[in-house]
């Protein structure tokens, strides 16, 4: 099915666009805004917001795939990024992020067949003091343990997930 | 002593006018913006993002006489490891940075700024952009602000996950919608940054400082710290302290001060190896030099390492420094933007070199192999990321030999410590 940008959100990438001297800056906020609508940034889509920006479609693929942020399949509902860094790392995390792969049967960048859970490791959150930390979509959670991560698992799969683990 | 950046009660408008929130904008704007930049520079205010420079020099380049727009952007990209103390002030702050940023702007003549802050601070943003809402509507941010005439439009900008959008230029690329790449300098952006035009970038904790400078003078923001590391910084610790977090401290505390007195101690049992006292980035110091160093630009260059970022990282005796390092390499391999070849590849035979002496492939020979390729990449790329990557190499290398030899020799130094082991 051919992907096409939504009137409303041209309306609201226009909007970004106008933050700036020349609309091309706005690339990174409007894909950003295109992800949290369509959950990940299709080839189509990449087509769509170069004519949309009137750029070049290289000029779109080469940012999505510089960005780490930026999934070019679907992912799952709820995304679990687990920091691996330095300071989570001495904090436990390679035992949380075995405890997900067992718990969830996939590894790292996969998703689960039911199309809840994608799993992740990345690097530094910026949350080291709470070390270790995983970011849930766009919440952070954080002085996980291994209790903490399944009572979270439990939340997440009956649909009482609070944000802001602080 | 008093806080001059987390404080709180002040995160919504009404808590920072209680505490005399935009008097010194009020204040800057009488002024002329000659005056703001020499009161910055009176204050010996350096910049808190990692490198130091002196913050009223860096204002003072904008060319007087240059035509055209002229930018102020806000690095609030952290993504240091080992820091996390600008998502602190921005959660606790918010208008301090606000303010400092229209004070700053008036000094060098920007009409627009841009708060660059890294993606996966969703929730910060929109904090953030709420308080600059509430600022827009009290008349701080936007046109004739307070009647002065002068105009500032503030917007915020995310990034998407790349750690190099920390370093200046490769901030201004992404800003304009490129892959975060860094620009050769010069030009420096003080002369053509942001859509090719002059620009400040200043990271999060200097803006936030600007104010209590304006309200109280360089000189009395001078008198906290030593003579040349002037004023509070942000200290980040994280380890296995009593109370990890963030603590805002005069330049010149002692370690021994800010782990015992802030932070409570170590955890029971817990005895430390080695501390990192500036962000991952720099050299590591042993336990024996972490107790005697003081925490300011000129104790840690001295003492062979950098403040840095202010992320204290203390390691402690059961964590492997081979298997920390080989953490950081990849790391290091996974941001590395890919321009320059030392970095792009040197990166990548590190990681390689340390996942050898993790699955016990290494050889002694192998201890010099991973220096000899750090001392290759260090100062000949665009961007310090190498160095980044050579800093924690060369001092791990040097300071821990012996744990590199006992991989070497097929046995892990520190059993316990977790992950692959």
């Amino acid at each position: 099915m051919a992907f096409k940008l939504t009137e409303d959100f041209k309306a609201r990438a226009e909007k970004l666009c106008a933050r700036y001297p020349r609309r091309d800056a706005a690339l990174i906020p409007v894909l950003l805004e295109l992800q949290k609508e369509a959950g990940y940034v299709a080839e189509e889509a990449m087509d769509e917001l170069a004519k949309f920006l009137a750029l070049p479609y290289a000029r779109v693929k080469a940012v999505v795939t510089f960005y780490t942020m930026f999934n070019r399949e679907p992912a799952g509902k709820y995304h679990l990024q687990v920091c691996r860094n330095i300071s989570c790392h001495m904090a436990g995390a390679p035992g949380l992020l075995a405890r997900l792969r067992a718990k969830l049967g996939i590894g790292e960048g996969e998703t689960t067949k039911d199309g809840l859970f994608t799993l992740s490791a990345v690097e530094c959150l910026g949350a080291c003091g709470a070390a270790p930390v995983m970011q849930v979509n766009e919440d952070y959670f954080e002085n996980l343990n291994g209790e903490k991560l399944d009572a979270l698992l439990e939340d997440i799969k009956h649909g009482r997930l609070r944000a802001g683990g602080r | 002593m008093e806080n001059i950046l987390l404080k709180d009660n002040v995160a919504g408008l009404e808590g920072y006018f209680a505490c005399g929130g935009y008097r010194p904008l009020k204040k800057a704007l009488a002024l002329k913006p000659a005056d703001v930049i020499e009161e910055v520079k009176k204050s010996g205010l350096r910049g808190r993002g990692g490198a130091g420079f002196p913050t009223g020099l860096k204002w003072s380049f904008i060319p007087k006489d240059a035509p055209g727009p002229r930018y102020l952007v806000c690095n609030a990209d952290e993504g240091e490891p080992g820091t996390f103390k600008d998502r602190e002030l921005l959660l606790r702050n918010p208008h301090a940075l606000i303010e400092g940023m229209a004070i700053a702007a008036y000094a060098i003549g920007a009409a627009h700024g841009y708060i660059y802050i890294r993606g996966e601070f969703a929730a910060e943003a929109r904090l953030l952009e709420k308080a600059i809402a509430e600022a827009r509507t009290k008349g701080f941010i936007g046109k004739n602000i307070l009647g002065s005439g002068f105009d500032f439009e503030l917007f915020m900008h995310s990034g998407a996950g790349a750690y190099i959008c920390g370093e200046e230029t490769a901030l201004l690329e992404s800003l304009e919608g490129f892959k975060g790449q860094p620009r050769l300098k010069p030009p420096f952006p003080a002369v053509k940054g942001l859509f090719a035009s002059p620009t400040v970038i200043n990271n999060v904790e200097t803006l936030a400082a600007v104010p209590a400078i304006i309200e109280k003078g360089g000189e009395w923001y001078a008198s906290i710290g030593t003579p040349k590391s002037t004023g509070t910084k942000l200290f980040c610790v994280s380890g296995p302290v009593n109370k990890p977090g963030v603590y805002e401290l005069p330049l010149g505390v002692t370690f021994r001060d800010l782990l015992e007195k802030s932070c409570g101690g170590m955890q029971e049992g817990k005895k430390i190896k080695a501390v990192i006292p500036g962000g991952s980035s720099v050299p590591v110091l042993t336990a024996e030099e972490a107790w005697a160093v003081k925490l300011d630009y000129e104790s840690l260059a001295t003492a062979g390492s950098m403040l840095g970022s202010g992320g204290v990282i203390v390691i402690d005796e059961s964590q492997c420094m081979v298997k920390l390092l080989q953490v950081l390499a990849r790391f290091y391999h996974h941001e590395s933007c890919g321009q320059c070849t030392p970095c792009r590849e040197g990166c990548g035979w590190i990681e390689k070199i340390l996942n050898r002496f993790e699955e016990g492939k290494a050889s002694v020979k192998d201890i010099d192999l991973l220096y000899s390729v750090a001392d290759g990449m260090q100062g000949r790329t665009i961007c310090p990321l190498a160095d980044a990557m050579a800093m924690p190499v060369m001092s791990f290398v040097k300071k821990f030999r012996s744990e590199f030899e006992a991989h070497a020799a097929g046995r892990c130094c520190a059993p316990e410590a977790g992950g692959g082991h």
